[in-house]
C-alpha cells in the first residue's frame, strides 16, 4: 500500500490519525507525519482516514482496487 | 492536413517523451492520460527506481519510522508508459527532435517534457565531501545512509545550512537526542525564505530544542582521516562531529541542455506560463515544455517576474496544465497562475506558506501570539498583501492566499479575536541574494532585427564564498 499527503492542502484536522493511528500521526499541534508504505493489515483503516479527510488531502493506492 | 486534424492525430498516435521520472513527472504522464493522450508515452529518469516521495526523506525515513524505499509514489491511475530508469539525458536536438541518452541511444519525440527538478548542492571541497560521514539529502539513498548513520548514535552532527532541510534535519536529530550544532552563514535560520522577523523566531525554536545553532559563521574546513572528525568555522572555533550534513540548498538540473538552444541555464528553464520552453532568443517554442522544480515561470500576480518554485505542490498543479497544454489546442491553454504554497515541520511547529514572501518589504503579525508560536505574519509590497507565513495556523492560509488573489492592502486586517498586541509592520529585511553576482549570463550579437540573436557566457563553477547556505 502507498500514501502520500499534500500538506499543502492538509490543515491539520487529524481525523486522519484518530482513524488510522499508525499510519498517520500528528506532530505538535498540527503538523502531521505520514507512513508513505503502512502495512497491508491497515489498509481499510487507511482508506477510511483518505475517505474522512475534510480536504481530501490523502491519496492511497492499494495492490488490490479499493 | 489542418491543425486540428494534426492535432487529433497527435493524441491518437503521437510520441510524448518525459525527461525527469520524479513527482512533476508521474504526475504529468497520469494527467496526459486524463486528458486522452493515447500514443507513445517514454519517461526518462537518471535514478533506478520508480518515482518516490521526497519530502520524508528529511523526516519520517530520518526518525526511522519510514523505511528508504518505502516512500514510492501512489499512481493515480495506470499510464502504459516506456520507463527507461538509471540513465540520464545527456542532450537535446531540438531541430530533430530528439532526446540523448548518457548511454548513446537516442529517443524521438512529438513533444517534449522536462521535468528534471534539482540535486543538492554538495560541499565545494571535493575531498572533504568526500569523507566518510558527510552527506547530502535528496535521493532516497541519500536519506537511507544517513538514517542508518543516526541509528548508530553519533556523538554530534553538524547540519551546514539552516534553511528548511537543515532545520528539519536538525529537529530529527534532537527528536532523537542526538546532539546538533547548526551553522549558518545568514544571520538566523529560513531567513533567506521568510526574511529576518520568521528567522528569530526559528533560531529561538532551534535553540529552545536544544541545538547548538551558530549564525553569522561559515564551516571553513572539514577535517578528517577517511572519516570526518572535525569542523573548523569561520569565527576560528571548532568542534567535533561524527556526521555533517550539507544543506546548502539546491542545483538545477540544467546542464544536459547547456546546447540545446533552449532559456536553460542555473536558474532553470525559462516558460511562459503555459509552460512552453523559451529558447535562448526568448522565443517560446511550441513542441518542448516545462515543469516542476526546474521550471522559470512568470506569475501575473507577482508583476510577471519569473519565479522557480522548489514546492512539492508547485509540481504537481505545473505538471496538470503542462499535461493539458502538451494535447490541447491554442486556443485552449491554460496558465499557471496557482499560488505557491510550502510547508516545513520542524520542532513540533507545523510551518506553512502560502505567496512569495521573498518580494515583501514589509511584514507584519496579523493574528495570533509569535510568544505562543501560533500565528499568522502577512508580508506586504508596495501596500498590499503578497504572501503570509502561518505557524500552527495553517487553517487561515487560504484567507490569505485570497487576500493575495484580490491585491488586498496590507497590512490586513485581524480576520479572528486572537488579534496580536503588536500589528505593526516591520521591514521585510531579506538578505540580498548573493549568488545573482556573476555578471551578464548573455550576449546578443547582431544588428537588423532578422539577424539578432542571443548566445550565452559560460559563468566559471560558483566559487565557495559565493554560496549562500
Amino acid at each position: 500500500m502507498r500514501v502520500v499527503v499534500d500538506l499543502a492542502r492538509c490543515q491539520g484536522y487529524a481525523q486522519c490519525a484518530f482513524l488510522a493511528p499508525d499510519a498517520f500521526r500528528m506532530q505538535g499541534e498540527e503538523a502531521l507525519a505520514f507512513h508513505s508504505s503502512p502495512d497491508d493489515a491497515q489498509r481499510d483503516q487507511v482508506l477510511r482516514a483518505a475517505a474522512a479527510c475534510p480536504v481530501q488531502a490523502i491519496l492511497v493506492e492499494t495492490a488490490e482496487p479499493s | 492536413m489542418s491543425s486540428e486534424q494534426s492535432l487529433k492525430a497527435f493524441r491518437r498516435d503521437g510520441r510524448i517523451v518525459i525527461v525527469g521520472a520524479s513527482l512533476a513527472g508521474l504526475r504529468a504522464a497520469e494527467a496526459l492520460r486524463d486528458e486522452g493522450f493515447t500514443g507513445a508515452l517514454t519517461l526518462i529518469g537518471d535514478e533506478a527506481c520508480e518515482p518516490y516521495d521526497r519530502p520524508p526523506l528529511s523526516k519520517q525515513v530520518l526518525t526511522g519510522w519510514v523505511p528508504a524505499d518505502g516512500t514510492a509514489l501512489p499512481r493515480r491511475r495506470e499510464i502504459g508508459a516506456e520507463w527507461l530508469l538509471g540513465v540520464a539525458a545527456s542532450g537535446l536536438d531540438l531541430a530533430g527532435k530528439r532526446v540523448r541518452l548518457a548511454d548513446g541511444r537516442e529517443i524521438p519525440y512529438d513533444r517534449l517534457l522536462i521535468t528534471t527538478g534539482v540535486r543538492a548542492r554538495s560541499w565545494p571541497d571535493e575531498a572533504e565531501a568526500a569523507l566518510d560521514g558527510v552527506f547530502v539529502v535528496r535521493t532516497r539513498d541519500d536519506s537511507g545512509r544517513l538514517r542508518e548513520r543516526l541509528d548508530a548514535g553519533p556523538g554530534r552532527v553538524l547540519v551546514i545550512g539552516a534553511g528548511f532541510a537543515g532545520s528539519e534535519i536538525a529537529s530529527v536529530c534532537r527528536e532523537r537526542g542526538i546532539p546538533v550544532t547548526v551553522a549558518e552563514v545568514a544571520e538566523a535560520p529560513l531567513v533567506g525564505a521568510l526574511g529576518s522577523m520568521i528567522g528569530s523566531i526559528a533560531a529561538d525554536l532551534q535553540r529552545a530544542h536544544g541545538v547548538d545553532l551558530r549564525c553569522g559563521v561559515r564551516v571553513t574546513r572539514l577535517e578528517g582521516d577517511g572519516r570526518v572528525r572535525r569542523a573548523h568555522f569561520s569565527d576560528g572555533d571548532a568542534i567535533d562531529a561524527e556526521v555533517v550534513v550539507v544543506a546548502l540548498g539546491g542545483v538545477r538540473n540544467t546542464e544536459w541542455l547547456r546546447d540545446s538552444g533552449l532559456a536553460a541555464d542555473r536558474w532553470g528553464v525559462a516558460c511562459d506560463s503555459g509552460c512552453r520552453a523559451f529558447d535562448i532568443n526568448g522565443l517560446v517554442t511550441d513542441d518542448v515544455f516545462v515543469a516542476g522544480d526546474v521550471a522559470r515561470c512568470p506569475h501575473p500576480v507577482y508583476e510577471y517576474r519569473f519565479l522557480s518554485l522548489e514546492h512539492w505542490a508547485n509540481a504537481v498543479e505545473q505538471a496538470q496544465v503542462a499535461a493539458h497544454n502538451m494535447v490541447s489546442p491554442p486556443t485552449d491553454r491554460w496558465p499557471h497562475l496557482s499560488m505557491p504554497t510550502f510547508w516545513s515541520m520542524q520542532f513540533g511547529v507545523n510551518i506553512k506558506s502560502v505567496g512569495v514572501p521573498v518580494m515583501a518589504d514589509e511584514i507584519a503579525v496579523t493574528q495570533g501570539s509569535v510568544e505562543e508560536r501560533r500565528f499568522v505574519a502577512a508580508y506586504g509590497y508596495r501596500g498590499r498583501v503578497i504572501a503570509a507565513v502561518s505557524f500552527d495556523n495553517a487553517k487561515w492560509l487560504d484567507h490569505y492566499r485570497q487576500l493575495i488573489e484580490t491585491a488586498a492592502p496590507f497590512p490586513p486586517s485581524c480576520p479572528t479575536p486572537d488579534r496580536p498586541a503588536d500589528m505593526k509592520p516591520v521591514p521585510a529585511d531579506f538578505p540580498d541574494p548573493v549568488v545573482i553576482t556573476h555578471g551578464a549570463t548573455v550576449l546578443v550579437t547582431g544588428h537588423e532585427p532578422s539577424e539578432r540573436r542571443v548566445a550565452f557566457v559560460r559563468p566559471g563553477p560558483l566559487k565557495p564564498q559565493e554560496k549562500r547556505s
